[in-house]
C-alpha cells in the first residue's frame, strides 16, 4: 500500500492481511407436497415417482411439477427398489462430513419403470468392476433408522442379472 | 426504440408462510394464469427471465427448480437475475430491444419464510466491515428513518398515516397479506420496535409470487386489447458502502425517474416499492410526485411484501391500472438493496 501514510501510532502495528468473517445461517426447508409425498414412502421402504399427464413420464424425485413440460404431476406410481445404473462417477477426493472410504462409486439409479434416475452410492462391489446398464438394488438401512429422507437407502448393490442394453435407457442418461 | 408493453400479470394471494407447498409448487400456478389470460403455451414465448436470490431460499441454484415450472422443453431462450424480479423485467425489454425476441416471460417469487429474514438481508452488506457486525435490516431502515426524522423531511404522524392508508387501500386487494388498518393516532400507541419504526412502518414478512408477459409492438396488439405501454424504464445505483451514502434523499431513484421521463407527463397513479414507510416520502420526493398522485392504491409492499417479486408487482399492479382504464400515465417503481441502494422507475401508458 505504497502512498498511504499511517497514524505515527500505527506505524509498528503487523499490517491485516486476512480476516475471517464466519457466517451461518439456519433455515427451516419445507419439501413442498410431491417431495413429501416421495419422503413419506421412503420412510416406509417405498419409491414414489409421480407421472406426468401430459408426457406420461414418471418423475422422480418429485417435486411438484413435470420438468419437461412444466405441469403439476399428482397420479403417484409405486416403483421397485431396483434398477439399473445410468451413469456413475469414481469418487477420490475426501469432503468434509463423508465416512465414505475412498475410492467409491456415486449413481444415477434408474429403478424399472421410472423415467428419472436417483442419486445414490453403489457398494459391495470393487469400484472399477461398477459399469453403466448394471442391474442393481436397494440396500435400506435397519427399520428404527428409517427416516423421511433419501439416506433410508444407504446404498445399492449389484443383483447379479445381467447388464441391460444401452439402448434400454440411452433416453435417461 | 421498439414500443414493449405489458400484456399479462398475475400475483399469488400473499402469505406470512407457505407451509405445504415448495417455490415451484407456489409459483407454477402463477406462470400458467399469465399463459392461459392470453391463450398462449409456452411456445409463444421467446424469452424467459426470473429473478430470485438463493438466500432466501438457503440452497445453490435454486432457481432451476422452478424453471421445472415453465415447460423448458423444447429447449427455451431463458435467463436469471440474483434481483427482485423488475430486473429480470429490465433485461427482458433489453433482448426485445435488441430485437431478439418479440415476445417475453418475467417472473419472481421469494419465500421470505424458511430462514431469519432479518439475518439473512445482511448477507448483501459487505464482507468486511458491516456484514460481520450483522447489522440487520430493521436497524438499517430504522437509522435511515431516524435520519429523515431529524432532518424534518417526515414525521411519526406522517409515516403512521402511510402505514394507514397503504393497508386500508390493501382491503380491496385480495392477493394482500395485510388487509385494514387501524388509524394512525391508534397505530401510534403500539412501543417501537427498531426506534424510530413501530410494527406498522415495516412491510410484513412474505411468500409469494408474481408473472408478468411483455410483447412488442402489433404482437402486444394481438395478444390485449388494452396493453400497457413502457414508456420509459431505467435503474440506477448508489455505493455500497451505507456510510458514503446520503440516506436522507435517494439520487438513484430521482436519476432513475428522470430518464424513465417521470416528469414529461401528469402522473395519475404510482405504485412504489417503499418496504418502510419513511421511504415512501423518500422515494415520492425523488419522483417529484405531488399530493394529486394517487399512491400504491394496491397496497403496496407494506401490505404484502415477497422479496424478489415485491418490485417486479409494482409494475404488475400499474400496468393492470392503465389496462384498466383507472389511470392513463402511471409510475412503477422498484428497490433493492439496503436503505433504498438501488432503484428502477418505469413509466406506462395506456393506448393513445
Amino acid at each position: 500500500m505504497s502512498g498511504v501514510v499511517l497514524p505515527e501510532a500505527l506505524r509498528d502495528v503487523e499490517p491485516v492481511r486476512s480476516i475471517r468473517t464466519p457466517a451461518r445461517l439456519e433455515y427451516r426447508f419445507t419439501a413442498g407436497e410431491a417431495s413429501s409425498r416421495f419422503l413419506r414412502g421412503v420412510a416406509r421402504r417405498k419409491i414414489y415417482g409421480e407421472r406426468c399427464g401430459r408426457c406420461h413420464k414418471v418423475i422422480l424425485p418429485p417435486r411438484g411439477s413435470c420438468p419437461t413440460c412444466g405441469v403439476p404431476t399428482s397420479e403417484q406410481v409405486e416403483l421397485p427398489d431396483h434398477g439399473i445404473v445410468t451413469t456413475f462417477c469414481v469418487v477420490n477426493v475426501k469432503f468434509s462430513g463423508s465416512a465414505m472410504e475412498l475410492p467409491y462409486v456415486c449413481a444415477t439409479v434408474l429403478p424399472d419403470g421410472g423415467d428419472m434416475g436417483l442419486f445414490g452410492m453403489i457398494q459391495e462391489i470393487p469400484f472399477d468392476e461398477v459399469r453403466m446398464g448394471m442391474r442393481v438394488e436397494a440396500v435400506w438401512v435397519p427399520d428404527d433408522e428409517l427416516t423421511h429422507d433419501l439416506a433410508s437407502i444407504k446404498w445399492w448393490r449389484p443383483t447379479g442379472e445381467p447388464d441391460a442394453d444401452y439402448a434400454s435407457y440411452r433416453e435417461h442418461v | 426504440m421498439r414500443d414493449v408493453a405489458v400484456v399479462a400479470f398475475a400475483q399469488s394471494r400473499h402469505v406470512r408462510r407457505e407451509q405445504a407447498r415448495n417455490e415451484v409448487e407456489m409459483l407454477m400456478p402463477v406462470l400458467h394464469q399469465v399463459k392461459a389470460d392470453l391463450g398462449i403455451d409456452q411456445s409463444a414465448i421467446d424469452f424467459t427471465c426470473s429473478g430470485s436470490t438463493d438466500y432466501l431460499a438457503g440452497s445453490a441454484f435454486s432457481f432451476v427448480m422452478t424453471l421445472d415450472g415453465v415447460g423448458a422443453s423444447p429447449p427455451i431462450s431463458e435467463s436469471h437475475v440474483e434481483m427482485d424480479g423488475a430486473w429480470a423485467l429490465y433485461e427482458a425489454w433489453v433482448k426485445i430491444q435488441t430485437g431478439a425476441a418479440d415476445t417475453a416471460l418475467v417472473y419472481a417469487y421469494g419465500k421470505s419464510s424458511p430462514g431469519a429474514l432479518r439475518d439473512v438481508l445482511s448477507r448483501q452488506l459487505d464482507p468486511y466491515y458491516l456484514g460481520p457486525l450483522w447489522p440487520d435490516s430493521l436497524a438499517l431502515a430504522a437509522l435511515q428513518a431516524r435520519a429523515c426524522l431529524d432532518a424534518g423531511l417526515t414525521t411519526v404522524e406522517e409515516m403512521a398515516a402511510i402505514a394507514a392508508r397503504s393497508r386500508q387501500a390493501a382491503a380491496a386487494n385480495a392477493f394482500a397479506q395485510l388487509q385494514g388498518s387501524d388509524d394512525p393516532a391508534v397505530l401510534l400507541k403500539e412501543p417501537e420496535l427498531a426506534a424510530p419504526l413501530r410494527l406498522h412502518d415495516c412491510p410484513p414478512i412474505t411468500d409469494g409470487a408474481a408473472a408478468v408477459v411483455l410483447a412488442a409492438g402489433d404482437r402486444a396488439r394481438e395478444l390485449s386489447d388494452s396493453p400497457a405501454w413502457i414508456r420509459g424504464i431505467d435503474h440506477r445505483i448508489e455505493a455500497h458502502a451505507l456510510g458514503v451514502r446520503a440516506l436522507t434523499s435517494s439520487a438513484s431513484t430521482a436519476l432513475a425517474g428522470e430518464r424513465a421521463g417521470v416528469g414529461d407527463g401528469r402522473v395519475d397513479v404510482a405504485e412504489l416499492h417503499a418496504p418502510f414507510t419513511h421511504q415512501e416520502v423518500l422515494v415520492r420526493r425523488a419522483l417529484g410526485l405531488g399530493d394529486d398522485v394517487e399512491v400504491n392504491p394496491s397496497g403496496g409492499p407494506l401490505a404484502a411484501n415477497p422479496l424478489m417479486a415485491a418490485g417486479l408487482i409494482r409494475i404488475g399492479e400499474a400496468a393492470t391500472r392503465v389496462s384498466g382504464g383507472e389511470a392513463r400515465r402511471a409510475v412503477a417503481h422498484a428497490t433493492s438493496g439496503p436503505c433504498l441502494q438501488q432503484n428502477l422507475v418505469c413509466v406506462l401508458e395506456g393506448e393513445d
